[in-house]
């Protein structure tokens, strides 16, 4: 493993609310993330995996701590350098999807790439081929209205990786999902990191992802507790499950 | 794809879209026809100042408007001015308020012009029947053919007595309205002194005509050194005064104004409510806009450009009600004039109104927290 981490965050310490209400949701998290790789970060509710996700994906601000994205620190950055850093570098799935019900799914792609300024044909090309990639070649022009959940959560997965991010963020991609749903967007997470070369991190604290992991993270109470690696050049069964059930129902 | 978004916004809830627009066209038209009545009654006003030849005006101290200029004036006033350097014409004008007896009984009020025409000062202008020629005949006057009822008389040859004398209606103007409701009756001098039985020294106006290369201000400085009871006012001035007089002194020109600016107050807090409470139900997408890295000012183009759209198809529908009414009255007392320049000026309006409406909707989304994407 000697690739150059992508993101790096030293000693993160969060505090949540005010006054009596006043909690310590991280407590001195560090986390180094890497090309290629899709890590899970896995703990019960309330653990803090929210607030670890929203601090690396330069959302919030932590208490204390630094974070390193693409080579560059967040320490001092204004609200509007951050954001500059998230179209650049970040791409983000979201529990419940987050589609604009507005927007075709070619147009909710594109505007993710409008946002950095991609507009035209090249950007409408790219929106096509990204969401090609995700199975969706004849659903393009669909609403999210009339796309199943799962389809949902990949026009999310075309929307995150369009812009090319090196770093991915997918906050419970499959908890809304039906079983095979969940493993097909777990499937496709995993062809991400691993083709693409970018780093995936999936918030979860659903077993079943287990199986698509490079490796995992165990997060309770504000702090990391524990961490797997799969070993090298071995396959997740649950891709080659999903293969099977695939060709069952072709 | 700033477009795509604020359109689908905006038509993705037609109610709130038919509120704003109504807003927006309800607000345009009571400009327009505020506004139109206000350039109306000015057009009005200083219909015959704007037509008289004269670079200055020499009125009796304190002539409020062209209507009230009084008959102070005299030959001796009219011979000092010609003496004076740069000085062409001195060309005397009769302007009063007169009764008018209709042939049937009763009376009404009319305003008496005299001037001869072959002087160059002022004559009745848009003449639709009859000549200078027929109005120089015995008793001849002409007035506009929009005042029979008003004037109790059946057309052209119908015969009434100003003041003291009789008249015979020898010429008919088209649109010359009077803002005071008292018909303008134009006549020769000799004849509207005669009437108002006024000798035949007296004046309400002198019009002084320069001689060519003559320095306006220079003669008017002049003028006024060898005038000791008149005054001297170039032909702004003057118009100034007559609107002054006729649209603040009796508050027509501040309820037109005012009816103008409670449209722009009425159509603002429409859009704005209507704006900051489309923004309220898509702060979710804004959230996630920002999530993605958009930077605050591609959320507020959104915001605008909602807004500018708006304001265009709303400026459509109330202009086409407002062209419908300014139509409809140009028949009447006072007739809305729209010119190009007022619908350039509401278009400009609508936008601005509509800009300044965005602005609490662009505070709200200000304050959104990215952070609300994951919480949801
Ligand atoms: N905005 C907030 N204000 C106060 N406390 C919060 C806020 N957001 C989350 N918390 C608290 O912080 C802790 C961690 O939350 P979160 O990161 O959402 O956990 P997870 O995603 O692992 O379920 C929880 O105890 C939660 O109640
Ligand atoms: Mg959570």
């Amino acid at each position: 493993m000697t690739s150059t981490p992508v993101l790096i965050a030293r000693n993160i310490v969060k505090e949540l609310g005010e006054g009596a209400a006043k909690i310590v949701a991280l407590k001195g998290v560090d986390i180094t993330l890497v090309p290629g790789e899709l890590t899970l970060l896995m703990g019960p509710s309330g653990s803090g995996k929210t607030t670890l996700l929203s601090i690396l994906g330069c959302i919030l601000s932590p208490t204390s701590g630094t974070i390193e994205v693409a080579g560059t620190s967040t320490t001092g950055l204004g609200p509007e350098e951050l954001a500059e850093l998230r179209r650049r570098h970040l791409g983000f799935i979201f529990q419940s999807y987050n589609l604009f019900p507005t927007l075709s799914a070619l147009e909710n792609v594109r505007i993710a790439l409008d946002v950095r300024g991609d507009s035209g044909y090249p950007a409408a090309a790219r929106a096509e081929e990204v969401l090609r990639e995700v199975g969706l070649a004849n659903r393009m022009r669909n609403y999210p209205g009339n796309l199943s959940g799962g389809e949902q959560q990949r026009v999310a997965v075309a929307r995150a990786i369009a812009t090319s991010p090196s770093i991915v963020l997918a906050d419970e991609p499959t908890a809304a999902l039906d079983s095979e749903n969940g493993h097909a967007v777990m499937a496709l997470l995993s062809r991400i990191a691993r083709e693409q070369n970018r780093s995936v991190l999936a918030v979860t604290h659903d077993p079943r992802t287990l199986g698509y992991a490079d490796r995992v993270i165990k997060i309770e109470d504000g702090l990391i507790v524990g961490e797997d690696r799969r070993p090298q050049g071995l396959d997740a069964p649950e891709i080659t499950d999903l293969t099977k059930r695939r060709k069952a129902h072709a | 794809m700033i477009f795509t978004l604020a359109f689908r916004n905006l038509f993705h809830d037609r109610i709130r879209l038919a509120v704003t627009l109504i807003g927006i066209l309800f607000s345009i038209v009571l400009v327009a026809v505020q506004l139109g009545l206000y350039f109306g009654a000015s057009r009005m006003i200083t219909a015959n100042i704007d037509r008289a030849k004269g670079d200055l005006w020499i009125t009796a101290f304190g002539a409020k408007s062209y209507e009230d200029g009084g008959m102070l004036l005299t030959q001796r006033e009219r011979h000092q001015a010609l003496a004076t350097p740069g000085v062409d014409r001195v060309i005397p004008l009769v302007v009063s308020f007169a009764e008018w007896r209709k042939p049937g009984g009763g009376s009404s009020r009319v305003v008496v012009v005299g001037a001869d025409a072959e002087d160059g000062g002022l004559e009745p202008w848009n003449l639709v029947s009859g000549t200078w020629e027929n109005v120089k005949a015995p008793e001849g006057i002409a007035i506009d053919q929009s005042y029979f009822g008003e004037l109790g008389i059946d057309g052209l040859g119908a015969t009434a007595q100003i003041g003291q004398g009789r008249v015979r209606v020898r010429a008919l103007t088209n649109g010359i309205r009077s803002f005071t409701q008292s018909p303008y009756a134009f006549m020769p001098l000799s004849r509207a002194r005669s009437l108002l039985g006024a000798d035949s020294e007296r004046a309400t106006f002198y019009l002084v005509q320069l001689a060519p290369g003559a320095d306006a201000g220079a003669v008017r400085q002049a003028l006024l050194q060898r005038l000791e009871s008149a005054e001297v006012l170039t032909k702004a001035e003057f118009r100034d005064r007559s609107l002054k007089q006729w649209l603040f002194r009796t508050g027509a020109g501040i309820a037109l104004i005012g009816g103008a600016l409670l449209g722009i107050l009425v159509g603002t807090v429409i859009v704005a409510q209507t704006l900051y409470s489309s923004t309220k139900d898509h702060l979710n997408e804004f959230a996630t806009l920002r999530a993605l890295g958009s930077s605050s000012s591609y959320i507020h183009k959104v915001i605008l450009t909602q807004a500018g759209l708006s304001a265009v198809i709303g400026y459509m529908l109330g202009m086409a009600i407002a062209i419908l009414i300014v139509a409809a009255s140009q028949g009447s007392a006072l007739p809305i004039v729209m010119t190009p320049q007022l619908a350039f000026g509401l278009f400009a309006l609508t936008l601005s109104m509509c800009a300044i409406s965005a602005l609490s909707a662009i505070v709200k989304v200000t304050k959104i927290d990215p952070a609300t994407v994951f919480s949801r």
